[in-house]
């Protein structure tokens, strides 16, 4: 098997992930995304671990998963919080950053 | 198990059959992720990834990884995903205003520029690699092997992990709370 | 740590046996107040005394280990002509090929430093236990203490900068801790986060150099470096000098020299023990103690050549920081304000003396600079406490207490005298050898800046003995000496009811004063309960606060004669010159004619400033009183000093701003205000320049002139300026655009 066929559909979803980051306006949806983008990261790092041998990869992958798990309960939080302060999650109507 | 292990031709085949159609299960339900109109099929859709990414990894002969992902995403992050959408209060049925207005203008350009430039890199920087091919044949079973490197070469990152994730409990519970 | 003298090679293992077993063990002294700082934590509230006698046990342990091993090490110089540092390490990390080591590293320096914090923070918890008594964080008032002291003893024996770099930001921690200790207040609160920042600005100093130092050296053990550095075993010199300008960076910020001196008077609004052991006397003389510590890297990296003038950088700042904090120090009411700015004068001569090349001099400076220094703190303190309700405002609020206060004030008379250097006080002998070598080495500017702070020195510290000790009292010392004065004469009852009486009308005269002035940022809010004073001063402050008093004041008088010039005592030389690390010109031969000039400018302000002083402050009529406000230079001088030669005006309304707002925000701005589109476009320089210029300047003329860099700033704002949507979106969008392109790029280049 071509590693580049796992390679490429890391890419693919990347590229998805990234476009959902971009597009949504719901913030529960960007994190989603973002998850998308954290799993395309995952089928290279396994890709690589195979192509390479070792078990190093799969050292990283699981790290990220553990990560991921960690960023989402704190993205969750953070979407609560501000949906409670504001009631709503849209994202383009939280512009305090604007400079 | 069979695993990606022996390079015999039949199996190969079967593989690649395999991996092809998982990919394109996981590539449509990624796009649906990104484009769908309904908060809850977006996240059902999301599992359809989660699974089929887990599916990978078990082509990848990295079982153990595969039933973390299962464990893990599929059954914490998903559902922590779920309270979201709920607590948030999130229209049931379809909603129109999911998406910025004229936002894909100018994301389908970015997306589709990156896609491009990484495949370009890696066609031309792999082009034919087998993977297995470099002779360190997987054995059905690398989790023992995999806790050895973890409590050994990675252990401070795994240390320094432990610490995140505590201080991700603890400041989820800080935020999330009422009062 | 614990497992040091187990992992250690054999050899080494019988090389420290023979030093000792303090020298050995010195590493126990930061982890027993490390530990104490757990303890006190997790149990110290349940304690009868709030885990104060935890972090006091602590620091007297630590005190007699430090003070054990200080012993041994007189004990090694003394049998043996090349003494060679202690070190006990043992691995802590190792990243990459990198391995950094934890332990202690003991040679003079380290020795003296470890021996004066301990000293200093046990009699300043001592100290403690009464003045914060009754505060609700009590608790942590200590353990925020006892950390601070852990990091100081961490980073003093640090064999590496890895330990260094973590010692000195504990104690930037405990340092926002402890002033922000009643942060209730929003002046105390924002003191914190300045003295905070602006500390920081000098950590990342810290973090590039020793960054550079690893590139330059390929290691960061300190011995190696200095050697390294001493040998000329390093490939370029400007490296160097990069390197020891970020890490003087990190002293200028964290020992108050200038220009990041500001934090430091403002630190005061912490609780004054804080003021006492970390403001004055130990933390902020971690900067001037890195500098000594690698002093070949500055010694060789900063030695710059202007107009065929051969000096030091050190001493450039040090020289400018004497003049200017001394100059600041005479327009402050706030007691501690004057000793704040006095203190970073003072760093300023340890900072001017390593300069010169006179390391011993520099070093015994900060040795008896932490003993009146912390001494004239607490008297403060105490004054504060005790006899004007908590205010430090010494116009308003003192005069007249050298009667009620024999004790604070004979050790505040000691320590002033120390800190003006009258000879056979302990300053004398210190600042007058940085000054002496000055002089010896050829350094006239620095000569005579030094003899200049001399003067100033004594001059400010008159005027703040004036207006705390003599003349009438006014405010609260006014309430505390009519007070006593009713109950003087009375026979003595069981001491007790004394106590008790004193304690009442106290409470009674407290709410009292409340309605008619307001009180300092001192003031606790517990009602208020003083303690049992000395028997043989009666209405002076309690045993705990006068007796670190009297100690600190007699070794404010007797610490000078370990390194006494004129005496030819060279015992602190002796022990120490092993640390140096380079050759250093001979200390100029002591003479009372070379001395002469500093004793006579001291000697001149003390009568200048005390006739100003009377005539100012004190009774009756003068031609000198209310001068500042007729005189339209002097008031002008006046108001230049007040406000701080407006430096924190410079960083607050230009510096700050210009990091805070976007650039496209600035850059907007300029549309409207096209003016600030020149003090942009050339840097944002002077801002008030710039104001003026616009009023001026006609529109035409200033659009003429701005077509070249202003224009080009205002059309990049004009177009980043929607990039700022503060969507996240757009954020996103664009940083994977950029990705994207970057990718683009790179291929295309590699391809």
């Amino acid at each position: 098997m071509l590693v580049n066929n796992f390679l490429l559909l890391g890419a693919v979803l990347f590229c998805i992930g990234v476009y959902g980051v971009i597009v949504r306006k719901n913030a529960v949806l960007v994190l989603m995304s973002i998850e998308l983008i954290l799993n395309s990261v995952n089928i290279n790092l396994l890709a690589f671990d195979r192509l390479h041998g070792g078990n190093d990869g799969n050292v990283f992958a699981l790290y990220v998963i553990a990560v991921a798990a960690a960023e989402v309960g704190v993205g969750l939080a953070m979407v609560l919080l501000i949906f409670r302060n504001r009631k709503t999650i849209a994202l383009d109507d939280l512009s305090e950053m604007k400079g | 198990m069979v695993l990606a292990a022996d390079v015999q031709p039949d199996i190969e085949i079967a593989q690649n059959i395999g991996f092809g159609i998982i990919a394109a299960v996981m590539v449509i339900a990624a796009v649906r992720v990104v484009t769908s109109k309904n908060v809850v099929h977006a996240a059902l859709a999301l599992v359809m990834v989660m699974a089929g990414a887990a599916a990978q990894y078990l082509l990848l002969a990295a079982e153990f990884v595969a039933v973390t992902q299962v464990l893990v995403y599929i059954g914490a992050v998903m559902v922590l995903f779920l309270f979201g959408v709920m607590l948030t209060r999130a229209k049931l049925g379809s909603d129109s205003d999911l998406d910025n207005a004229k936002a894909w203008a100018y994301a389908l350009p970015i997306a589709l520029l990156l896609l491009g430039v990484l495949v370009y890199v890696l066609v031309a920087g792999f082009e034919d690699d087998k993977i297995g091919a470099s002779g360190s044949e997987p054995v059905a079973g690398r989790t023992s092997a995999i806790s050895d490197l973890i409590f050994s070469a990675y252990a401070v990152p795994f240390w320094g992990l432990s610490f995140v994730l505590l201080a991700a409990a603890i400041g989820s519970i800080v935020l999330a709370r009422k009062d | 740590m614990l497992l040091a003298s187990e992992t250690e090679p054999a050899a080494t293992e019988h090389a420290a046996q023979a030093a000792g077993w303090f020298l050995e063990h010195a590493w126990l002294v930061p982890l027993i107040p490390a530990i104490a700082f757990f303890l006190i934590i997790f149990f110290g509230k349940r304690l009868p005394k709030g885990g104060s006698e935890i972090g006091l046990a602590s620091m007297l342990a630590a005190l007699v280990i430090a003070g054990g091993a200080g012993y041994q090490w007189i004990d090694l110089v003394g049998s043996s002509e090349h003494v060679e540092a202690v070190s006990n390490t043992t691995e802590w990390f190792s990243v990459g090929g990198f391995h950094a080591s934890i332990g202690s590293h003991i040679d003079g320096l380290a020795v003296v430093m470890l021996f004066l914090v301990a000293f200093i923070s046990t009699l300043v918890q001592l100290y403690s236990t009464e003045y914060v008594r009754g505060d609700r964080r009590y608790t942590h008032f200590f353990a925020a203490l006892t950390l601070f002291s852990s990091g100081m003893l961490t980073m003093v024996l640090a064999p590496n900068m890895v330990q260094l770099i973590l010692g000195w930001e504990i104690m930037g921690l405990c340092s926002f801790l402890l002033i922000g200790h009643w942060w209730e207040e929003l002046p105390n609160a924002k003191a914190a986060l300045k003295a905070f920042f602006t500390v920081r600005v000098g950590d990342m100093g810290l973090l590039v150099g020793t960054g550079a130092l690893l590139a330059m050296f390929g290691t960061l053990e300190i011995p190696g470096i200095n050697e390294a550095a001493a040998a000329g075993d390093f490939e370029s010199k400007s490296l160097l000098t990069f390197t020891a300008v970020a890490l003087f960076i990190a002293c200028i910020g964290k020992s108050g020299q200038f220009p990041l001196h500001t934090w430091l008077p403002d630190a005061m609004a912490g609780p004054t023990p804080v003021s006492s052991l970390l403001h004055s006397s130990t933390m902020v003389v971690a900067g001037v103690f890195l500098v000594a510590r690698l002093y070949p890297v500055f010694q060789v990296g900063l030695d710059i050549t202007v107009l065929d003038n051969h000096f030091n950088l050190i001493a450039v700042i040090g020289g400018i920081t004497v003049l200017i904090a001394a100059g600041l120090a005479f327009v402050q009411n706030d007691i501690k304000k004057v000793l704040a700015y006095s203190t970073v004068s003072q760093l300023g001569y340890m900072m001017m003396g390593l300069g010169v090349g006179a390391w011993v001099p520099a070093v015994f400076h900060i040795f008896t600079h932490a003993f009146f220094k912390c001494c004239l703190f607490l008297c403060a303190g105490s004054v504060a406490h005790t006899g004007s309700h908590h205010s430090f405002d010494m116009k308003k609020d003192m005069g007249g207490l050298r009667k009620k206060m024999p004790v604070t004030f004979v050790t505040w008379m000691v320590s002033t005298a120390a800190l003006c250097g009258v000879p056979f006080f302990s300053g004398f002998f210190s600042k007058d050898e940085i000054i002496d070598s000055a002089h010896g080495n050829h350094y006239t500017t620095f000569y005579v800046i030094g003899l200049i702070g001399a003067f100033m020195t004594t001059a400010y510290m008159t005027r703040a003995t004036y207006l705390t000790f003599f003349g009438t009292p006014r405010g609260g010392a006014a309430h505390f000496v009519g007070h006593h004065e009713d109950h003087s004469h009375e026979p003595a009852h069981d001491a007790n009811s004394v106590d008790h009486s004193h304690a009442m009308a106290f409470e009674e005269e407290h709410h009292d004063a409340g309605a008619t002035h307001s009180h300092g940022h001192d003031d606790h809010h517990a009602p208020l309960v003083h303690g049992r004073p000395l028997p043989f001063a009666k209405d002076d402050s309690s045993w705990q606060l006068t007796l670190p008093l009297i100690i600190l004041g007699t070794l404010a008088i007797l610490s000078g004669y370990l390194n006494a010039a004129p005496f030819k005592i060279h015992k602190f030389h002796d022990w120490m010159h092993s640390s140096i690390g380079v050759e250093l010109p001979e200390a100029p031969e002591f003479e009372w004619a070379n001395a002469a000039p500093s004793i006579l400018l001291v000697l001149a302000g003390f009568v200048v400033s005390l006739l100003v002083s009377k005539a100012v402050f004190g009774p009756g009529p003068s031609a000198l009183k209310g001068l500042t406000e007729r005189n339209k230079v002097l008031g002008a001088g006046h108001r230049f000093l007040v406000n701080k030669y407006y430096l924190d005006a410079l960083y607050e309304n230009v510096i700050v701003r210009a990091i805070a707002y976007p650039i496209s925000r600035a850059a907007y701005w300029t549309n409207q205000h096209v003016l600030d589109g020149i003090v942009n476009g050339v840097g944002r320089g002077g801002r008030a320049t710039g104001e003026l210029v616009y009023k001026y300047v006609d529109q035409a003329l200033v659009d003429g002139v701005v077509n070249g860099s202003g224009t080009t700033a205002t059309q990049a704002g004009g177009a980043l300026q929607p990039v700022q949507s503060g969507k996240v979106n757009l954020y996103g969008a664009l940083l994977f655009g950029a990705a994207a392109v970057g990718a683009l790029v790179l291929v295309l280049v590699n391809s």
